[in-house]
């Protein structure tokens, strides 16, 4: 009896069974049609399952015909019915209505009204002869921002010199026309700027006696100096460009130099932000504070408005800011305070031993947060923060109210040319709008799911 | 063997001190009057039920906890507020943590060449040389250019202790190093430490793996509730041990 369980008890593997292909059923396009499309209505063996299989059928039916329903409706409006040529609204208006359209054919979109006026779409309100200058400023964009979103583009740290440090005053200077009123007491207050600081550090010298620091930090500074001065002289400098004023920016342009402006600053505005309302230092906490509870708390139409109307108030009279520098800066601003929240929210998700790990290794402070912990905080915030960017770029339809025509403003006034008026205008207008916005926000959203792939490095345990 | 015990020969030099040291979170009195010398060249395991302040104890020798009360003298330097000392004192002592606290955006020899680098300034090729020196001592040199998610725990851990030995440090730290390892992992770690341990590094370790204390420390540590209850030899402490309390801990851990 012993014997014979001691028997049933022993098991012993002698052949070691090698990996096998899964069956036919379980990969490729069968697995995925049954799956994803067929095996929730083919279930009938209860009263409950054969229920729900016919449920599921008739939901089927019933998203195929809504599917079939917004395409069509769509092509017809956009493509087939639509009408492509024609010199003025007449085109798109029906024969009652002083039109050419036949009484009873269907009117889709009325495309002429676009592209007849599709430069100032594009450009607002920007004199034609000098249009050029705003698509140089395309191409130096593009030539700048697309090697830099290459990750294996060669360059790398002369591509971002030359797209944050030199390409903003090159389109300030190509899209404004330059030659601004700079005084020789600019010149002379910055001179006297970097003389005062060159004394601070001849005096810390003497005072600390660290090797070196008087000559490292004089070469920061010159190089500072070198950059204001440069940028001070090209601001000032006839290069023989009209000036443009911002009031006839307009349209996508506008949008665009909004939306980057916002983009560009709002990223490291919001990440230092993040930092010092987190900081251990009561004071810079509650700067942080109330900065990203201000600007969170009010909607950006009310900073807009406060921003033309009010902020005139707390200066002399003559000072009056540029509306569109006034709108940039808030849009910066309030943006900026969102992005110090997305980028608060990676941190805390950063686990103590990170910290622990690089302070035990000997990492200062700032090498602990841009070596270790911002970069992984950064990573595991990029859907929150090209959500903020997306949410950022088409609040600047916001800043039409203000009186900038930006995209959007730029339709509305386009609406109002009674020589173009025709039915189906706004209809298309909006299209056309949404179809142009949609590209943009999709593309940084793609652009940040590559992102995110790419900077994946295994799994977390 | 006899070789081996050659080199773990202990100096007169003092490593650390620790005298009258108390600590409290908040109300909570953790440490409670610590006296310990550690001499260069020895080799301490600290044990003790959870809670005891073993860990705590460690933490405070590279000031990731802060002491309230007392003296911490490491490598002649005392513990202060002053964070030039703090960083000198953790430049010197490397540690090890139960949950390794590898860096999982950056490869494996990324992770030890960071300090190296960016404390130490070495310049990035010789770094990379003394990653690959001490990625071969732990045996994983082949692992270099992975991410530290793609290994098991235990390579892990391996890394964790090349990262810090690439400080080069005089002092090593272990927090629990192979607690949260897998059983068929843990052996491939403590050989490591075996190894380190021979090489004559000072070395404190707090962890429950008893046939390492028996192996290679010098001294065993018993802490319970904040205090250092009892300390002998290993072969003294586990065979012979004084304290009820150490009795009844060793009866609990040995099934």
């Amino acid at each position: 009896m012993a014997n014979a369980s001691k028997k049933e008890l022993l098991y012993v593997r002698t052949e070691m069974v090698p990996q096998q292909p899964p069956p036919a059923g379980e990969v490729g396009i069968r697995k995925w049609i049954w799956e994803n499309l067929l095996s929730s209505m083919s279930k009938f063996s209860t009263v409950g399952e054969t229920i729900s299989s016919i449920l599921m059928m008739f939901l089927t039916l019933f998203v195929i015909w809504a599917i079939y329903m917004v395409v069509s409706i769509l092509y017809h409006f956009a493509l087939g019915d639509a009408i492509f040529t024609g010199t003025d609204g007449s085109f798109c208006r029906p024969v009652d209505n002083q039109g050419k359209i036949p009484l009873g054919q269907n009117i889709g979109a009325c495309w002429p009204f676009i592209t007849h006026r599709i430069g100032q779409f594009m450009n607002g309100f920007y004199p034609e002869a000098e249009r050029w200058r705003v698509y140089l400023t395309y191409i130096l964009a593009a030539a700048l921002i697309i090697p830099a979103a290459m990750p294996d583009a060669p360059g790398k740290t002369i591509n971002s010199i030359l797209l944050f440090g030199v390409f903003p005053f090159v389109a300030t200077v190509l899209l404004s026309g330059g030659h601004m009123d700079i005084s020789a007491s600019s010149y002379t207050f910055w001179a006297v700027v970097f003389g005062v600081l060159l004394a601070v550090l001849a005096v810390f010298q003497i005072v600390t006696k660290i090797e070196g620091l008087f000559m490292k930090g004089a070469k920061i500074l010159a190089i500072a100096a070198i950059a204001i001065f440069a940028i001070l002289f090209v601001l000032g400098f006839d290069f023989g460009l009209a000036y443009i004023e911002t009031s006839k920016w307009g349209g996508l342009m506008l949008t665009l130099v909004i939306g980057l402006v916002g983009i560009v600053v709002s990223l490291p505005l919001g990440i230092i932000l993040a930092l010092a309302r987190r900081s251990h230092m009561p004071a810079v906490r509650l700067v942080a504070t109330i900065f990203i509870e201000v600007f969170r708390g009010v909607p950006l139409i009310t900073v807009l408005f406060m921003s033309s109307v009010m902020l005139p108030l707390f200066f002399p009279e003559g000072v009056s800011f540029d509306k569109l520098i006034r709108a940039l800066i808030v849009v910066a601003l309030f943006s900026s305070a969102y992005m110090a929240e997305v980028v608060r929210g990676g941190l805390q998700a950063i686990p103590k031993g990170q910290y622990e790990g690089a302070q035990a290794l000997g990492l200062s402070f700032w090498q602990t947060n841009n070596l270790i912990t911002m970069p992984q905080a950064l990573k595991m915030v990029i859907p929150g923060i090209v959500n903020t960017f997306i949410g950022l770029f088409k609040d600047t339809s916001l800043v039409s109210i203000i009186g900038l025509f930006d995209f959007l403003g730029i339709l509305d006034s386009a609406l109002q040319d009674t020589k173009w008026l025709a039915p189906t205008n706004q209809m298309t207008g909006y299209l056309f709008l949404a179809i142009v916005y949609w590209i943009f926000t999709f593309s940084m959203s793609r652009y940040s799911m590559y992102t995110e792939n790419r900077l994946h490095t295994g799994h977390k345990r | 063997m006899a070789d081996a015990a050659k080199k773990m020969e202990i100096s007169d030099e003092i490593a650390i001190e620790i005298s009258g040291m108390n600590k409290w979170y908040g109300d909570f009195h953790v440490l409670r009057d610590i006296n310990l010398t550690v001499q260069r060249g020895e080799r301490i395991v600290i044990c003790g039920p959870s809670g005891s302040g073993k860990s705590t104890l460690i933490r405070c020798i590279n000031r990731l906890e802060e002491h309230q009360k007392g003296k911490i003298v490491v490598d002649g330097i005392e513990l202060t507020n002053d964070l030039k000392k703090i960083d000198e004192i953790r430049r010197e002592v490397g540690m090890c943590f139960q949950h390794f606290n590898l860096f999982p955006h950056l490869t494996v020899l990324e992770n030890c060449t960071l300090a190296p680098i960016w404390v130490r300034k070495t310049p990035k090729a010789d770094a990379e040389a003394v990653a690959m020196k001490y990625l071969e001592r732990v045996k994983i040199p082949e692992q270099a250019d992975k991410y530290p998610g793609q290994l098991s725990g235990g390579q892990q851990q391996r890394v964790a202790i090349a990262r810090s030995l690439c400080m080069e440090p005089k002092i090593m730290l272990f927090d629990e190093p192979t607690s949260a390892l897998d059983p068929e992992m843990i052996k491939e770690v403590l050989e490591v430490m075996v190894d380190l341990a021979e090489s004559g590094m000072t070395m404190l370790c707090v962890t429950h793996e008893m046939g390492f204390a028996r192996k290679v420390a010098n001294r065993v540590i018993f802490m319970d509730e904040g205090q250092i209850i009892e300390q002998n030899s290993p072969d003294q402490f586990f065979d012979n041990p004084k304290s009820d309390r150490t009795k009844l801990f060793l009866s609990q851990i040995i099934h």
